[in-house]
């Protein structure tokens, strides 16, 4: 049980870390051209060279110069171009499926994983005799067996 | 219980891939009806074009291919990005002035653009003819299209005819297509 709850705690920490915020600090174009994809090409901002990806990198650096935050940015980007012009899926509604499901797959996994070994375990410990609390040896048995042995020592 | 449990989770996942299996199949199929529509031309038929809800570049109304029935419309997939398009746009221009009064409408589709820069075209280049704005680009596939420009010429009865025109037409070319898609009877 408390194996189970330390679970839940690492998985709500690594979602609140997946869905954490956006950072204070003034966004730099670097990061920005990663969090974008060139519509024509299909490749993030920072590897193209279309026409259209020159605009888009013109357009951030004057809403930069102008001291849109990060999101004020992604939210007018989204607006000309729809969701798919952002590298990962946004954290919120259907799309925060995309973050939770991996998530959740590792913890069931390694909930599954924990369950089988222990089955395992306890499966293996039940068929194998336990020596201490072995039934004593027949003496007549013990007495040919000792028998054999001297026989065979000697 | 526990086997009705791993019942209900086997379910479940068997529920889970077939959705997705689902959605990759309607997705293929979407692309796929859009390449069709350029064979399916070149072989002679004529399959009516995408039923596209396009939104207007002023964003305050909406324009429907089937809104000019009984007309011959040519649509242009342009951005104000794209070079070859602002050597299309005053043959386009022309054209619509030359041929509106027999029935010729011609529908710029302005796609994966900024608005702004879009009605920066359209002033620069004295552009009156009707300007749909898809920004998302979701248009595209359905036409099968892959890149700008692109142009299709729909008959007066709703049926694309002529030429898929992949990247820029000369005048001759446009002029051959607009002859044909207004040669094409009204139903």
């Amino acid at each position: 049980m408390r194996r189970a709850g330390a679970l839940f705690l690492a998985l709500v920490v690594l979602l609140a870390a997946a869905c954490g915020g956006e950072s204070d600090e003034a966004p730099t174009l670097a990061e920005m051209e990663k969090k974008f994809i060139c519509p024509t090409c299909q490749t993030t901002l920072e590897l193209s060279n279309a026409p259209i990806a020159e605009r888009m990198r013109e357009f951030i650096r004057a809403r930069i110069e102008a001291g849109d935050s990060e999101g004020e940015i992604e939210a007018a980007l989204v607006d000309q171009f729809g969701e798919a012009v952002l590298a990962s899926p946004p954290k919120e509604g259907f799309n925060l499926l995309a973050w939770v499901l991996p998530l959740a797959g590792g913890a069931v996994a390694v909930a599954a994983v924990a369950v089988a070994l222990r089955r395992w375990s306890r499966t293996r410990s039940e068929a194998s005799p336990v020596v201490s609390g072995a039934p004593a040896l027949d003496p007549d048995l013990e007495r040919r067996i000792d028998e054999e042995l001297g026989r065979f020592d000697g | 219980m526990a086997r009705r449990v791993k019942l209900i989770l086997q379910a479940a996942a068997v529920l889970v891939v077939v959705l997705l299996v689902v959605l990759l199949g309607w997705k293929v199929t979407q692309q796929e009806a859009g390449r069709g529509l350029s064979d399916a031309l070149e072989r002679g038929e004529r399959p009516y074009p995408p039923a596209v809800v396009f939104e207007t570049l002023d964003g305050e109304g909406v324009i429907r291919l089937a809104d000019y029935r009984g007309k011959a419309v040519v649509v242009n997939f342009w951005a104000s990005w794209c070079e070859p398009c602002k050597d299309e746009a005053p043959l386009l221009e022309e054209s619509w002035q030359r041929y509106r009064d027999e029935g010729l409408v011609v529908l710029g589709v302005d796609a994966q653009d900024f608005r702004s820069d879009a009605q920066r075209f359209v002033e620069r280049y004295g552009l009156t003819y009707p300007i749909a704005f898809d920004g998302h680009g979701s248009s595209l596939g359905r036409f099968g299209n892959t890149g700008f420009p692109e142009t299709w010429f729909v008959g007066r009865d709703g049926r694309l005819v002529g030429q898929h025109i992949v990247g820029p037409f000369d005048r001759e070319q446009l002029e051959e297509n607009v002859q044909a898609a207004l040669a094409t009877p009204a139903r």
